[in-house]
């Protein structure tokens, strides 16, 4: 779906109101009587990373050598329960994915791609692949409402398992999964009929509420015997309250993923309308986890809407201990790349737009059950542009942080950051550039 | 040799003495095998959870929530009632509630069979995926709610919402229905169900029902694809 907002006649003037996007969605609606489904994140101008900047060292911070002195990226996710926690080498994670939403080969891709540079990636609602298992060093396995493909065999292979509440892309909405994927193995592993449109409950079937989880947590801890780190993800929205309620369910890692975050097939009105910011939601989160006692003791992993090193940084140093990327990854992997600029076009869409994720035709071969078209991505070229932009990630947070005088990813912190609008500097509680100023804080006023 | 004289390997457990954690791990060796009876549950969670191992365990007394859950080959008996979630998520063997079950009872279980003798609360059989579950008595709303495969039996009444949003499980009732839930419709008991109901009421230790007492429940199907249609 693509906005254009130039036009050769300046006497022609497009409403903000009904431009020409809103024109289309509701021409598109009245055509067809159903909602529209879409994969990504909400794609609407947001309050961002973009909005902050690091202040870098001069006569007042002393920094690190840049090409010379260490700064330590590694993280150590869940020890505050599990006999064997996740030590992994950089902060930047692998969201959750179904196997159905992607290819087995782009699964495995995305094992080979973490495993190369020592980081983590993460089942999704489909269960494990063998493929994904296979190449993935430390692979967190997602518990999810549906629980497809959920057993206890794979439960024990899991190095750390994630409880999903729900996803920045639809926080209260469940999941869905249009017939055109659902091929024989994708049917068989969710123990559903081939070709029909699935859907995953939006509510875990066996518990509900905090108190539950807890009991619920524990019973995980019981079955594998207290070795595997337990996370609790949450999408974007009461973040304060869940990540609260998060830990005293006995959570070890806190996942929270703003409304940025991806999604393989969800209603458009849900992606951009329900949820907050990444940015909003990590304050939130530090809050919580502090006023509790359990920053950094309980791990805090951010995502949505992380693209670059600078991102990475920048979540680090509002106090998360990790990022995790679902998007940029699969952007990595070959999406949307502009050599299948044709094809894109062909159903409707263009390189750098297509977000169809739901219809299986992904001309990339990463989104799809296609046979033919999941033949066209190579895993191991895919493993290795993942692994590529992994390193290129770590390596530019650890730039800034070596600006900023840290030794550690994990040393940046709000006083290294200024933002450039009230808005995110409300949303993520550091000043606006130039001033002392934090909107909605008491006692701070602008110099 | 006597079947309750004590065997080599059998084992007891006091969990009014040993710690939920102790019994568990025990029950997790990797050698387990023959009886296994823990007394004093007094409503413990997670209590046998993770077996996999053809062994019997016998739970005398009531039980909190997840009892059984994710069983792999092994008879679990409890002789009491159980929690929310019993036999969760099982994959093979055969769990027996002598009294009632809380909500969600066989919730997502993929095989094996779970018999809860006296009545199951709401949710009974939610997203079963393959499991069979036999309810001596009756069972609450919202029961074999997106109900994907496997077989239930309801010898009672069912609660409102039965089988809402199912798939592909087959339900049996013999009492009344108070309300269906959507995609759910009543179907005609051919021979082949009728068949398969007396083995599942045989296996479950109802033998002395008529099978054709009863009704079978399943999808309509109608809710398979999206369309503008669907009627939620």
């Amino acid at each position: 779906m693509t906005t254009q907002t130039s036009s050769q006649n300046w006497g022609l003037r497009e409403s903000a109101t009904f431009d020409r996007t809103t024109i289309a969605a509701i021409q598109r609606a009245a055509d067809t009587g159903i909602y529209d489904i879409r994969g990504w994140g909400a794609k609407r101008p947001l309050p961002h990373f973009d909005d902050l900047l690091f202040l870098g060292a001069s006569m007042s911070r002393y920094p690190l050598e840049g090409y010379r002195e260490r700064c330590g990226t590694d993280v150590v996710l869940g020890d505050r329960h599990a006999t064997y926690p996740l030590h992994l080498a950089t902060p930047v994670t692998i969201a959750g994915m179904s196997f159905g939403a992607l290819s087995g080969r782009a699964k495995e891709a995305l094992g080979r791609g973490a495993s190369e540079v020592g980081t983590s990636t993460t089942t999704g609602d489909g269960g494990m692949t063998l493929e994904e298992r296979g190449q993935s060093k430390h692979l967190v396995y997602q518990y999810l409402p549906s629980r497809y493909g959920m057993n206890p065999d794979d439960l024990r292979k899991a190095d750390a398992i994630e409880v999903v509440l729900g996803q920045g892309a639809k926080p209260g909405g469940g999941g869905m999964l249009l017939g055109q994927k659902i091929s024989e193995r994708v049917a068989g592993m969710r123990t559903l009929p081939q070709g029909i449109d699935q859907r995953s409950a939006s509510r875990h079937p066996d518990w509900t509420g905090p108190d539950d989880l807890a009991i619920k947590i524990n019973e995980l801890r019981e079955i594998t015997d207290w070795e595997k780190p337990i996370y609790v993800k949450v999408g974007a929205t009461r973040t304060y309250y869940d990540v609260k309620l998060a830990c005293h369910s006995g959570a070890d890692v806190v996942v929270v993923d703003g409304m940025q975050g991806g999604t393989a097939a969800t209603q458009e009105v849900f992606i951009e309308h329900v949820g907050i910011p990444t940015l909003a939601a990590i304050p939130q989160a530090v809050q919580a986890l502090q006023e509790l006692g359990l920053h950094r003791k309980v791990q805090l992993i951010v995502s949505g809407g992380i693209r670059n090193g600078a991102d990475v940084a920048k979540a680090m140093a509002l106090g998360a201990d990790a990022v995790a990327i679902g998007s940029a990854a699969l952007i990595a992997l070959g999406d949307n790349d502009p050599r299948y600029a044709a094809e894109y076009e062909a159903i409707g869409s263009a390189a750098g737009f297509y977000d169809d994720f739901q219809d299986g035709r992904d001309p990339a071969g990463i989104t799809t059950q296609d046979p033919e078209l999941a033949a066209r991505f190579d895993p191991v070229e895919g493993g290795r542009r993942l692994a590529n932009f992994l390193r290129v990630l770590t390596m530019e947070a650890q730039t800034i942080a070596r600006a900023c005088g840290k030794a550690h990813l994990q040393h940046l912190e709000p006083e290294d950051l200024v933002a450039l609008t009230i808005e995110a500097a409300a949303m993520a509680r550091v000043p606006l550039a130039g001033t002392s100023w934090i909107p909605g804080q008491p006692g701070q006023q602008g110099l | 040799m006597d079947p309750l004289t004590p065997r080599p390997h059998d084992r007891h457990f006091d969990l009014a003495r040993d710690s939920l954690r102790e019994v568990n791990a025990a029950l997790h060796a990797p050698d387990l095998e023959g009886a296994v009876t823990i007394d004093n549950p007094a409503g413990a969670h997670s209590v046998a959870v993770g077996l996999d191992a053809p062994v019997r365990v016998s739970i005398n007394g009531h039980v909190g929530y997840y009892a059984a859950g994710m069983n792999q080959q092994a008879e679990v008996t409890i002789d009491g009632n159980a929690g929310t979630g019993v036999a969760e998520n099982m994959m093979s063997g055969t769990v027996v509630v002598r009294g009632n079950a809380s909500q969600s009872a066989g919730a997502t279980a993929h095989g094996g069979l779970l018999v809860v003798e006296g009545d199951a609360a709401a949710r009974c059989g939610i997203s079963m995926k393959g499991v069979d579950i036999v309810v001596g008595g009756d069972v609450g709303h919202s029961t074999a709610f997106m109900a994907q495969a496997g077989r239930l039996v309801v010898r009672g009444d069912a609660g409102e919402g039965l089988g809402d949003s199912i798939y592909e499980t087959r339900i049996y009732v013999r009492g009344e229905v108070a309300s269906l839930g959507a995609d759910c419709v009543a179907k005609p008991m051919r021979a082949e169900h009728v068949e398969e109901l007396a083995g599942l009421l045989k296996a479950a230790g109802f033998e002395d029902d008529d099978p054709s007492s009863y009704t079978r429940y399943g999808s309509a199907r109608t809710l398979y694809h999206f369309t503008a249609a669907n009627k939620y």
